[in-house]
């Protein structure tokens, strides 16, 4: 029998959520040990016996009998929750309180609580970030630091301050604070950046990237479903998430080759991510505030809405962009203008623009920003003048698979020169 | 054929390290299962046998004392019987057992025959 992928990352956050609770966010490191205990539980039981009906439910009934015992055993050399507290000083039992814990409805809100918390704004966004994907999504610091393209122990050091951070709060946020809707930003941006990272980040390792953008979708998607959270700006930033994460099976090849938008098989495309985004999308319009992220997701959309880049609404896209470097103005956001604007006007119009971006300085360690102008250079005839910007992005490439990338384009120009 | 318990044996660091992030423990469970998967296609699985709690009591002449761990670094987390032709076959079926990966090892007994 086969086990879910990600199965004892997922349930590690709910667990974690769960047992805290209980255990109180100063004894979040018991929390993960009970956390730990289980799965090594499941490591000796489960091949010799044989593979659960429901894994997940296995590893709670397993952390919940754990959980119990350590209350019990520690019950005066820690301090746990104040309910569990106040229910040992009167002899009752604390069976009903950690059962309750591990209610669904309960344990969705501890995992927005802890959500909530990771994102405190006293803690840089690398932080929340490193919080998030630790407690929340059961990353191992040398996980994230790998993804991150960090040291290890820088990794472990940025990790145990957010969670010195999160335990001289001494509670979880509670989501009735009047601070719920700042933190709400707060916990959107940390989930939109984690998702960047996964889509754009530099990282080599496709999986691992592709395991980001899916961790950020799904935390993004519990916000969704806790109504005072499910705001149009929420259901925006999930519907770039599931248009953008729809297009990663066709970002990579069967050759494991990186493949640019333009050259996607569109029909490798995930239809239940295009779908499940453009019916957020559409809910998102309900308000009326246009955020970045409307504006990125309806032009993730006008691409989902062609059958390939010819067939695409080159205008329409552009005109998003123009939008979105209005009330979003970046590098980037001019870099991929510029990209649209070759595809609607011409190579040279492309060109033109790319030469207009003024603080392009700030694109130098990005591939992508040489990479463009070389493609729209080829496209404008001049191959000579693209083999020398896609050798200037190849001196940036930020990974194995960048390089290839970058390696078969500036072949193609010799190609088309001689 | 025969019958040959194999007796799984680890330390508790041994199990940490199998363990270490959520992921890693993911992956180490799908290698024995695979691994188990192998036996049980090969007609070697006689018996899934059983896992035991890494808690008890060790009792001798005038003492009981909490075990195995007080006793013992290496602990035996559980067993499984197998089919063999014989003791070396045994050997090979558990020889990439996937517990070796953390210090861990298989102990081979053949279960002893009784003449009648």
């Amino acid at each position: 029998m086969e086990i879910d992928d990600h199965l004892f990352r997922r349930e590690a956050g709910r667990l974690v959520a769960a047992l805290t609770r209980v255990f109180g966010v100063g004894n979040l490191a018991l929390a993960e040990d009970v956390v730990q205990d289980a799965f090594c539980r499941a490591l000796e039981v489960w091949p010799i016996r044989g593979m659960p009906d429901n894994p997940a439910a296995w590893l709670m009934a397993t952390a919940r009998h754990r959980a119990i015992d350590v209350i019990r055993r520690e019950r005066t050399a820690r301090t746990f929750a104040p309910d569990v507290v106040r229910v040992l000083e009167h002899g009752g039992t604390i069976d009903p309180i950690v059962d309750e814990a591990f209610a669904g409805a309960v344990i969705r809100d501890e995992q927005l609580r802890m959500m909530f918390s990771c994102c405190h704004p006293r803690l840089a966004e690398d932080v929340q970030i490193a919080l998030v994907l630790n407690v929340l999504c059961g990353f191992g610091a040398s996980e994230i630091a790998a993804a991150f393209l960090v040291g290890r122990a820088a990794m472990e050091k940025r990790i145990a301050r957010g969670k010195h951070a999160l335990a001289s709060e001494g509670h979880l946020f509670d989501l009735a604070d009047a601070d719920f809707t700042t933190r709400l930003t707060s916990v959107r941006r940390a989930l939109y950046l984690l998702f960047n990272e996964g889509y754009h980040g530099a990282s080599g390792e496709t999986t691992v990237r592709a395991d980001l953008c899916a961790d950020a979708l799904r935390l993004a998607r519990l916000l969704g479903e806790y109504p005072p959270a499910a705001t149009p700006e929420t259901d925006a930033l999930i519907a770039l998430m599931c248009l953008h994460a729809a297009r990663l099976p066709a970002r990579v090849d069967e050759t494991g080759n990186l493949q640019a938008l333009v050259d996607h098989d569109r029909s490798q495309w995930d239809r239940a991510l295009v779908e499940e985004g453009l019916a957020r999308l559409e809910r998102s319009a309900a308000g009326t505030i246009l955020t970045a992220w409307h504006l990125e997701a309806a032009i993730a959309a006008a691409h989902a809405a062609a059958a390939n880049a010819a067939s695409t609404d080159w205008a329409l896209v552009v005109s998003l962009y123009d939008r979105l470097f209005a009330i979003a103005p970046s590098p980037v956001v001019a870099l991929n203008r510029a990209i649209a604007i070759g595809q609607r006007d011409g190579a040279d119009c492309g060109l033109a623009a790319l030469d207009g971006i003024t603080d392009r300085d700030r694109l130098a360690r990005y591939p992508f920003y040489e990479a463009a102008a070389g493609e729209l250079e080829l496209k404008a005839g001049h191959p000579d003048a693209a083999r020398e910007r896609f050798a200037a992005a190849l001196a940036v490439a930020r990974n194995a698979g960048e390089r290839r990338f970058l390696e078969r384009r500036h072949a193609a120009c010799a190609r088309t020169g001689t | 054929m025969s019958e040959f318990v194999l007796l799984f044996r680890s330390t508790p660091e041994g199990q940490r390290a199998a363990m270490g992030t959520p992921e890693r423990a993911q992956q180490s469970l799908q290698t024995w299962l695979a691994w188990i998967r192998r036996l049980e296609t090969q007609g070697h699985l006689k018996s899934r046998g059983q896992p035991l709690d890494p808690v008890g009591k060790v009792v001798r002449k005038g003492a009981i004392t909490d075990g195995p761990y007080a006793e013992s670094k290496d602990l035996v987390l559980g067993f499984l019987i197998v089919d063999a032709r014989d003791l070396d076959e045994a050997a090979r079926l558990a020889a990439d057992c996937p517990i070796a990966e953390h210090g861990g090892s298989v102990e081979v007994r053949p279960v002893g025959a009784i003449a009648t």
